[in-house]
């Protein structure tokens, strides 16, 4: 799984065998085994008690209510009481188990849970990019859900399901062994079809999920999208296609159950056959004197303590394949490696003091893509403030993406003050190297609370204070309760300028020694931008500032240009310089002039 | 019961969100008004039984006839299974017991024994093929019926409920919340035949021996006590367990969705505490959960077990009476050794109407939600040509917070209007007004002197298009992203696109027009969504277009020539355009001013330059800043000269 567009995506690991996955999930939960022995132990017992009354009724009948002197009283109460204190006993190790079974299933799935959330942060960006969000959430909420389920409810109704087979075949044996014969022929051709129907419920059961994809897709788009639907006056068309996808959903759906019923009615007619067997044979085997009437009644309860569990077991194992297939689903997250690690331990972190760039013989492409980015060298000296400009498409983001280790160049590398970028530990490159990016996501909090996300330790007076030195005070101001206001879902509250404004207050206070700004001022007015370009430049003083955008303003104010193009640097030098050459800054320049300017 | 596979599980409540979103408000506020947690549990506590019985019957009289079908095979089998027991103890009695005391029986009564046997076990088949179809068939018919209605909803409700209401939670309500409750469907009708089985069973017993009768009228009445308290300890565990989830999958989806921001400041170790802590909370409420049912499910075991046991001793005192046969006893016996298994549908579905009945309370929360946004009922104006938009004291809230006031303003057909104002002064509020997404506290926006309410449903967005800040892409074709709902050939969407200076990418896509974009398809950047997003607009050949910051994520030189093909193409349109370049704001008539949601000035460009102070900062804020660098610059040349 080394390609990211298949992370996680459940088809990749399709060959991967059930038992493999059972098997690797639970080497991956370890959790899972604690105090399983004890666990099995009272499953035993609780599956023991599960014969009591088949045994008590055949002793009751053949030497209690038949004896030679009619019903023996004494006898029975004998017979009763002890068979009621062991299904008191049964009962209470059930309780004791499934108490067990809970508690340890849900704090390992708890930890598996945490361990996949963690595991999809250390993702790469391109990795997380290439999968539907939803599909990541379900890995750490309902395929951990669908294991639980399975460890809890099918896995050990599975083990107590055979062991009571087990005990059931055991005692039958004990009766008679030729009608024990007589129900496994029976049920031989059972398994057939159980396999049969299993292959075809699983291809039904891919049907399920691909148009629950589809219904859930149809869904979110109705929703998302809804100021689309409504500006364009699309209504008609977004509910057809939310009415084929709910109904392509529930046929597919019906198509499933019909097989998982289909199977159960197999075992059904199954019973049945061993059942008319067991008669015929059972009172041919009496007449030869090889049977008691007693036996053959017990004989007769043990079939159908046998046919249950038998039925039992395939519907387990159908559900099984849903969580199995989850459980897939969440080993594929966590053996995905991270193709940009931290070094961790074996890292090193950046020398103190401010940072210069270097980029050496940078090669880049995005998988399957062209070269985005193409033998870029270059260096930038520490303290300096660069703005990388250029067309849509030439390559300028990757920069900053390549910068902060979002992702590791194809070829080359990428230093900080001499440290190769892949040797630098993540704790130390987070708190120094910090991007803002253009999309200016906020989190569902205050204004405060968001900033806060860049230091944790602010409080509210620091805050405001870091709005005020950026300029903002007055925005702040007008907020409806100042930095208090909160900002809704992903700060969809604020408009998009706004959000912009926060989580550059957001980077500030985190006081990075590198800053990249990606586009972070797209979509605020000019005077406020020139305003908190003014009051970043004074502040960021000292550090080294590299900034990508096409609003040239920002080229403008930088000590120094950087002019990409097809992925390449074709230009590089003082805004002042580069405007008087002939070449593509010149032009770029000039349109921009042209667009805002008065003449 | 059948557990559907589901990439998003019925527990899985908050779900996916579209890539990029439209919902793109200005200043406010937003109240988010999510069913009280406190009332629901409340609900759910007091009487949970009742309630969730009520949303049962609602089910029967949705789909009275599959129910009767299924009702129908769940009591064939649960008849059969009675009669089962009782065909056992009479081939015992008849046959077996007369063959071992006699010492010989004929082929005929075996053959019949036999013959009864498997008929018995094919009727139950039958039985069970009606119980387990029907009662799938009718689950799969709520959930599709109750998923259109929500869906439905969600189509008609206004855009300001959408923005009160956070994306997860509808996306669940029409998912998860829709399945949890129609959950306890599947065991219902195995319930509803597991009852009348009981009561079968219950006529059997008196019939054969009332003595022994007593036994199972102790035993069943206990059995649903046992149910009954079961539900009732469940309900508030349930319910937590359930509000629990959807926070997990809540923060997973907001962490997730941040996971950039998460990554450039290192956050990871904060997040998953965040998280690790959710997620500990949410095991000890399921391990609460686990322990109630825990206990339920080996007492539900123990009970007809029990009553067996009983069923022996009684019967040997009514045996000793001369009241009844050994055949009697052992069937009793057998009786209730069967009756254990289907006993515990009524368990099942008991134990699921706690969260059926929440997720009924989350659906109806969505079907009766009121504020509507009513449509009037005159049609589209006949006249083709460019249209006239009037804005007449308008006045906008969200939540408390006022957005705009007394804004007047008109634009008149063929006319182009640049409005123009600081960050968050309300310009998109005032856009989504025109496109009316949303409608004023007060005062009225008028297209051709006609209040925009009066329109009927359809009308106004066949006039006008919006192309906001934000752009959404649809899961769907670049042709049906670009048409959208309207027949156009496609050398109009090519002409569309070439406008938007959008033709060249799309040539390039692997299948040009036929290539899936969106969530699962090509993934564009955020200038080439806005192109798409702009043809949308333009391939309407729209009389009145609506353009928020619309080329906000394209560079310069692509802008101006989508400027300029406007610029020629647009006569035909009145056009108002959110801008802050001056390039845009040149192609304008006129200029609205726009300042913490009023209208300041109005007028020329150049008229508004000498008039408002505000405006001419604004616009004229890289001027200002280049001549102050060049200021500072020629002072350190000085000041390096001097020294």
């Amino acid at each position: 799984m080394s390609a990211p567009t298949t992370a996680g995506d459940p088809t990749a690991n399709e060959p991967e065998t059930t038992w493999r996955t059972f098997v690797r999930g639970i080497q991956l939960t370890p959790e899972l085994r604690a105090g399983l022995g004890g666990t099995l132990l009272l499953a035993l017992l609780a599956t023991a008690g599960r014969v009591v009354v088949p045994i008590a009724v055949q002793q009751t009948v053949d030497h209690g209510l038949r004896g030679a002197h009619g019903p023996d009283l004494g006898l029975i109460a004998t017979f009763v009481s002890i068979a009621a204190a062991i299904l008191v006993g049964t009962a209470v190790s059930a309780f004791a188990m499934n108490v067990r079974l809970f508690r340890t299933s849900e704090t390992a799935l708890a930890t598996l849970r945490t361990k996949a959330f963690r595991h999809v942060h250390d993702l790469s960006m391109l990795h997380q990019q290439s999968e539907r969000r939803g599909s990541l959430v379900s890995r750490v909420t309902s395929d951990v859900d669908q294991i639980s389920q399975f460890v809890q409810w099918g896995g050990v109704l599975l083990l107590v399901s055979l062991g009571q087979v087990l005990l059931a075949t055991v005692i039958m044996l004990v009766y008679s062994w030729q009608l024990t014969l007589l129900v496994y022929v029976c049920f031989l051709p059972l398994v057939f079809a159980v396999r049969y129907f299993q292959r075809r419920l699983a291809v039904a059961y891919g049907t399920v999920r691909e148009r629950v994809g589809d219904l859930l897709g149809a869904i979110a788009e109705s929703v998302v999208g809804a100021p689309v639907i409504r500006a364009y006056g699309v209504t008609d068309r977004t509910a057809r296609r939310l009415d084929s996808s709910i109904e392509r959903y529930r046929t597919a759906q019906f198509a499933a159950l019909r097989f998982s019923v289909l199977t159960f009615s197999v075992g059904e007619i199954v019973a049945g056959l061993a059942n008319a067997g067991v008669v015929v044979v059972g009172v041919l085997l009496g007449l030869d004197g090889q049977l008691t009437v007693g036996e053959l009644t017990g004989f007769l309860l043990l079939v159908a303590l046998f046919v249950q569990p038998v039925q039992i077991s395939t519907e387990v194992l159908n559900e099984a394949q849903n969580a199995i297939a989850g459980w897939r689903r969440v080993l594929g997250v966590l053996d995905t490696r991270p193709d940009v690690p931290d070094p961790g331990e074996r890292g090193r972190d950046l020398p103190a003091g401010p940072l210069s760039v270097r980029f050496e013989h940078v090669h880049f492409a995005y998988p399957g893509g062209p070269e985005v980015l193409a033998d870029v060298d270059l260096d930038i000296p520490a303290q300096t403030r660069v703005a990388v400009v250029g067309e849509t498409g030439s390559g300028k983001t990757t920069f900053a993406k390549l910068l902060t280790r979002l992702m590791d160049p194809a070829r080359g590398e990428v230093l900080l003050s001499g440290v190769p970028l892949r040797d630098v530990r993540f704790s130390s490159l987070r708190r120094r190297v910090v991007m803002v990016p253009q999309d200016g996501f906020l989190f569902d909090a205050t204004v405060a609370d968001n900033v806060r996300y860049g230091r944790a330790d602010l409080s509210d007076e620091d805050i405001e204070l870091a709005f005020t030195e950026l300029g903002l005070a007055d925005w702040l101001d007008g907020l409806p309760h100042g930095a208090a206001t909160p900002v809704g879902e992903r700060g969809e509250s604020l408009s998009v300028g706004e959000r912009q404004l926060v989580a550059i207050a957001r980077a500030y206070v985190a006081d990075p020694d590198l800053l990249v700004l990606d586009e972070a001022t797209s979509a605020v007015d000019p005077a406020t931008e020139v305003r908190l370009q003014r009051a970043l430049d004074s502040l960021t003083r000292g550090r080294t500032t590299l900034a990508i955008a096409h609003r040239l303003s920002t080229a403008e104010a930088a000590d120094e240009v950087i002019v990409v193009d097809a992925g390449r640097v074709v230009q590089r030098g003082p805004h002042a310089e580069l405007r008087r050459q002939d070449g593509p800054y010149a032009r770029l320049h000039a349109s921009w002039v042209n667009q805002t300017r008065s003449d | 019961m059948l557990v559907a596979v589901t990439e998003c599980d019925r527990s899985c409540r908050t779900w996916m969100r579209g890539c990029d979103d439209g919902s793109s408000g200005e200043r406010g506020v937003r109240v988010v008004v999510v069913d009280s947690r406190d009332d629901v549990e409340h609900k759910a506590r007091t009487d949970v039984l009742r309630r969730g019985l009520g949303v049962l019957w609602v089910a029967v009289r949705h789909e009275p006839r599959i129910f009767a079908v299924s009702v129908l095979g769940s009591a064939l089998f649960g008849g059969l299974t009675v009669a089962g027991a009782y065909v056992i103890g009479a081939v015992t009695g008849r046959v077996v017991v007369p063959a071992l005391d006699s010492g010989q029986t004929t082929a005929g009564a075996l053959a019949a024994a036999a013959a009864v046997l498997l008929g018995v076990a094919l009727l139950r088949v039958l039985g069970i093929l009606g119980r387990r179809l029907g009662a799938g068939g009718m689950q799969f018919r709520l959930q599709a019926r109750y998923r259109r209605e929500v869906t439905r909803r969600y189509l008609d409700l206004p855009l300001s409920w959408h923005h009160r209401h956070p994306t997860g939670s509808l996306l669940s309500n029409a998912n998860a919340d829709v399945e949890a409750t129609w959950f306890p469907i599947a065991p219902f009708p195995f319930a509803v035949g597991t009852v009348v089985m009981l009561i079968v069973a219950t006529g059997a017993l008196v019939a054969t021996d009332w003595v022994l009768a007593l036994v199972g009228l102790a035993v069943f009445p206990a059995v649903f006590a046992v149910n009954v308290a079961y539900s009732r300890r469940m309900s508030p565990r349930m319910t937590r367990a359930q509000q629990l989830r959807a926070e997990v999958s809540t923060l997973a989806h907001e962490s997730f969705d941040g996971a950039l921001v998460v990554k450039t400041l290192g956050r990871e170790a904060h997040e998953t505490a965040r998280f690790g802590a959710k997620a500990v909370e949410l095991r000890d409420a399921l391990v609460a959960v686990g322990r109630v049912r825990g206990l339920f499910d080996p007492a539900m075991d123990a009970l007809p077990q029990l009553g067996t046991l009983a069923v022996l001793v009684v019967g040997a005192f009514r045996l000793r009476a001369g009241a009844v046969e050994v055949a009697d006893v052992v069937s009793v016996a057998f009786l209730f050794t069967v009756l254990a298994f289907p006993i515990r549908a009524i368990g099942w579905v008991l134990g699921e109407l706690p969260r059926s009945v929440v997720g009924w309370d989350r659906v109806q929360g969505v079907l009766t939600a009121t504020g509507s946004m009513p449509y009037g009922d005159a049609p589209a104006p006949e006249r083709t040509g460019p249209a006239a938009l009037e804005l007449a004291n308008v006045a906008f809230t969200y939540g408390e917070t006022p957005v705009l006031r007394d804004v007047t303003f008109d634009v008149a057909a063929g006319r182009t209007v640049a409005l123009v104002g600081p960050t968050g002064a309300g310009k998109s509020t005032v856009t989504t007004l025109v496109a009316r997404l949303v409608d004023p506290a007060y005062g009225e926006v008028r297209l051709d002197g006609r209040d925009v309410r009066e329109l009927r449903r359809g009308a106004l967005a066949d006039g006008v298009a919006l192309v906001p800040q934000t752009t959404f892409v649809f899961d769907d074709t670049v042709r049906g992203n670009v048409a959208l709902g309207v027949d156009v050939p496609d050398d109009r969407v090519w002409e569309a696109l070439g406008l938007a200076q959008a033709d060249r990418f799309v040539r390039a896509l692997p299948e040009g027009l036929d290539t899936m974009v969106g969530e699962r398809g090509a993934s564009l950047s955020g200038g080439q969504r806005q192109r798409l997003a702009l043809a949308r607009a333009l391939v309407r050949r729209p009389r009145l277009l609506v353009l928020d910051d619309a080329t906000s994520a394209v560079d310069p030189a692509v802008e101006q020539a989508i400027l300029a093909g406007l610029r020629a193409s647009a006569q035909g349109t009145t056009v108002l355009v959110v801008a802050y370049r001056r390039a845009t704001i040149a192609l304008a008539d006129e200029v609205v001013f726009l300042d913490r949601g009023r209208v300041v000035g109005r007028g020329t460009h150049a008229e508004l330059l000498s008039r408002v102070p505000g405006y001419t900062r604004l616009v004229t804020a890289y001027e200002e800043a280049e001549r102050d660098r060049e200021r500072d610059r020629a002072a350190e040349l000085a000041d390096e000269a001097l020294a």
